[in-house]
């Protein structure tokens, strides 16, 4: 009995608190990205001469973000039945474009016009999770700035 | 925080085939780092917490770019030995060899620019 209550309260606390964290960070990403849309993010550039370029250098975005226990639950229920684990989807999309915005800004400090190149990197973490599902995600995101 | 090129030694790190506006006269061939972290007790335990809320967990982030730049410290020895004042085709991959620690993979091509 105290199990299923104990269980009830993580299950509530990770979907009010998770969600509303979830909901924050959606407007800070939103916000920030508005602000940084003059810079163009290109995925080439390795190949073509650049003779507009004058000096390049190479910025790094990384974040570590963890699923909430309400996630993790929802996402093992879903297993049962199959399809699109939509939880983990923005879990993973807030990662992305936070990453993606360190990257930015880091490079927008330095002065660049546009980021060539740039390449992402996900590597599960396997942190305290015992079941083996995502405890925690790293998402780094990687270009070259140039000015 | 997320600058990487190391200034001291003044070597240009770049993912594209060469350095903008420069041309590469010679080529030294792959320079590589890697590092393997494993993490602090005290932050897994506060990360067993975080997984319950969810959201980022800051000291893996501080502890994951600790590790990249030690990597990418590493990488820049070994090219500022060969001569390279620029590495090129720079290229990170990541792997967790044991629960508890993440390896971290930083290689690229060293090359001498004008």
């Amino acid at each position: 009995m105290i199990e299923l209550i104990t269980f009830l309260i993580l299950v509530g606390v990770g979907y009010f608190i998770g969600n509303r964290r979830e909901q924050k960070h959606y407007e800070d990403i939103k916000r920030r990205e508005k602000q940084t849309l003059h810079i163009p993010i290109m995925s080439w550039g390795a190949k073509q001469d650049l003779p507009y370029a004058h000096e390049a250098e190479m910025f790094v975005g990384s974040v570590v973000v963890a699923n909430d226990y309400f996630k993790t639950i929802s996402a093992s229920l879903r297993n049962l039945v199959g399809g699109r684990v939509t939880v983990y989807e923005t879990l993973i999309d807030r990662g992305r474009r936070e990453a993606m915005l360190r990257m930015k800004e880091s490079a927008i400090e330095w002065g660049a016009s546009q980021v060539l190149n740039v390449r992402f990197e996900t590597a599960n973490i396997a942190g305290q999770s015992q079941n083996g599902g995502t405890g925690a995600v790293e998402i780094m995101v990687y270009g070259t700035g140039i000015r | 925080m997320t600058r990487s090129t190391a200034r001291s030694t003044g070597i240009t790190l770049t993912t594209l085939e060469g350095v903008p506006g420069k041309e590469i006269i010679e080529h030294y061939g792959l320079v590589q780092g890697s590092t393997i972290r494993a993490k602090h007790v005290g932050k897994d335990i506060l990360a067993g917490f975080k997984n319950i809320v969810g959201g980022e967990l800051k000291a893996y982030t501080e502890l994951l770019q600790e590790s990249r730049k030690e990597a990418v410290n590493r990488m820049l020895e070994q090219a500022e030995q060969l001569g390279a004042n620029a590495v090129v085709n720079v290229r990170f991959a990541t792997s967790s060899v044991a629960p508890g620690a993440a390896e971290l993979f930083a290689y690229g091509t060293a090359v001498k620019v004008q």
